[in-house]
């Protein structure tokens, strides 16, 4: 079966010379649809970089990357371009919603900017946004919105469609623990239906939610969890 | 968790037989915290020894006793509510010690310890949010006692994060060129000076 991601021995040099600086090396990853996946690492660690390489919003120095099986790299620009409207999503830890637009307008908008009209989109938005139980803040403003909200709706405008790869970056950052946990359970509920997920984070309790955690250190893979053995071995242990 | 003051809260609302506080304890606590009858019985014996408790009149056999809180047991339990917790660690915790010990070891690789532990804690949060998130939404007590747990074990990665950085940052070790020569004994007559 084809991965969602792939990230096959995939490195990145920033600089040369003397200021050379290896931001991840020999990097190998699949994830597959269903799946959520946790990148942790400290600061410098590669983690973002990782994210925005995987999301064909920069290219690898060396190494591949396939999204559903396709390498970024075979693909001419405005293919790729195709492929981050159509199949990725994005979260950021700031959310990203243009202000001016309502939060079905800002969910729908990847798919009209893929030529979808507006009331297609707008149903194909709302029954996202009811799926995952947000479709009450439709027509509410980006603005008029609290910080639980705004991710909520970011979240499903990154699934929005036939989207196959969640990527998000520190997506609860900005969020108290409570509207945090919200968020990742949307983003778990949301690989649940199928897409693959992939979330950079520092903070250990959102990594938990995650089904496979892998870290990073320096650039490169050192360790990752093996799967968890369910929870009944809790009880078990006492 | 003090099992006796759980015991005695379960009591507060009316009298119970011993099986049915082991029932309500494990329900309350989101079956995180299992309780065996036999704990329950030794820990009534007890709170009845102490005053905190009594029983009905004449039975002799521990299933069948029906306990009730007395008025002494109440305000014990008022009290302990009230009582702020030890929240002074163990004196040695072990998984410092370890990573203290890792430190004298030559040419051992530290980090790779740190995240032997790392990796191990995390997959505990997995479990515990595993619970969470498998349970119903309406169960406020598990959703608590997960919590604990949680925060718990994330200041244990946070405190290997921090254990990382700073030993990220330290100077490589000066080899000891000293042979290892027996020490003298401090005199006693050096100290009192």
């Amino acid at each position: 079966m084809t991965s969602a991601l792939e990230l096959r021995q995939v490195s990145k040099v920033y600089g040369s010379g003397p200021t050379e600086v290896h931001a991840l090396c020999e990097v190998e990853l699949s994830v597959e649809r269903g799946e959520l996946v946790a990148i942790m690492g400290p600061s410098g660690s590669g983690k973002s970089t990782l994210l925005t390489i995987a999301g064909s919003l920069e290219q690898a120095t060396s190494g591949q990357v396939l999204v559903d099986g396709v390498d970024l790299a075979g693909i001419s620009r405005s293919d790729q371009a195709r492929m981050r409207r159509r199949s990725i999503g994005y979260v950021f830890q700031d959310f990203n919603l243009l202000a001016g637009l309502t939060a079905v307008e800002n969910v729908t908008l990847p798919l009209e900017l893929d030529g979808i009209g507006a009331k297609a989109a707008r149903a194909t938005g709302l029954e996202a946004m009811q799926q995952l139980d947000v479709a009450a803040h439709a027509d509410r403003y980006a603005d008029e919105l609290s910080g639980g909200e705004r991710q909520r709706v970011a979240i499903t405008r990154a699934v929005v469609g036939e989207r196959g790869l969640l990527l998000a970056d520190e997506p609860t950052g900005a969020l108290d623990s409570v509207n945090g946990e919200a968020v990742i359970r949307l983003l778990r509920g949301a690989t649940r239906r199928g897409v693959a997920g992939v979330v950079v984070t520092h903070e250990a309790q959102l990594a938990s939610w995650a089904d496979r955690v892998v870290f990073l250190r320096d650039g490169r893979v050192v360790d990752q969890t093996v799967a968890p053995p369910g929870p009944e071995s809790l009880l078990a242990a006492r | 968790m003090s099992v006796p003051h759980a015991l005695l809260a379960l009591l507060s609302d009316g009298p119970k037989y011993g099986l049915r506080l082991q029932n309500e304890f494990e329900s309350r606590t989101g079956e995180v915290w299992p309780l065996n009858v036999g704990q329950v019985y030794t820990t009534l014996q007890r709170l009845e020894r102490d005053g905190l408790v009594e029983t009905d009149d004449g039975e002799s056999e521990r299933s069948r006793k029906r306990y009730r809180i007395t008025s002494t047991g109440e305000r014990e339990l008022a009290d302990w509510l009230r009582t702020p917790p030890d929240l002074v660690p163990p004196p040695r915790d072990e998984l410092v010690i370890k990573v203290l010990v890792a430190l004298q070891i030559p040419g051992i690789d530290i980090h790779a310890i740190l995240q032997v532990h790392r990796r191990h804690v995390i997959e505990t949060m997995q479990r515990y949010t595993q619970v969470k998130a498998a349970a119903d939404e309406e169960d406020l007590a598990l959703a608590l006692v997960a919590d604990a747990e949680l925060f718990r074990l994330e200041a244990i990665i946070r405190w290997l994060d921090a254990a990382d950085a700073r030993l990220k940052q330290r100077p490589a070790p000066a080899p000891t060129a000293e042979p290892d020569v027996p020490l003298e004994p401090t005199d006693p007559m050096e100290v009192s000076q």
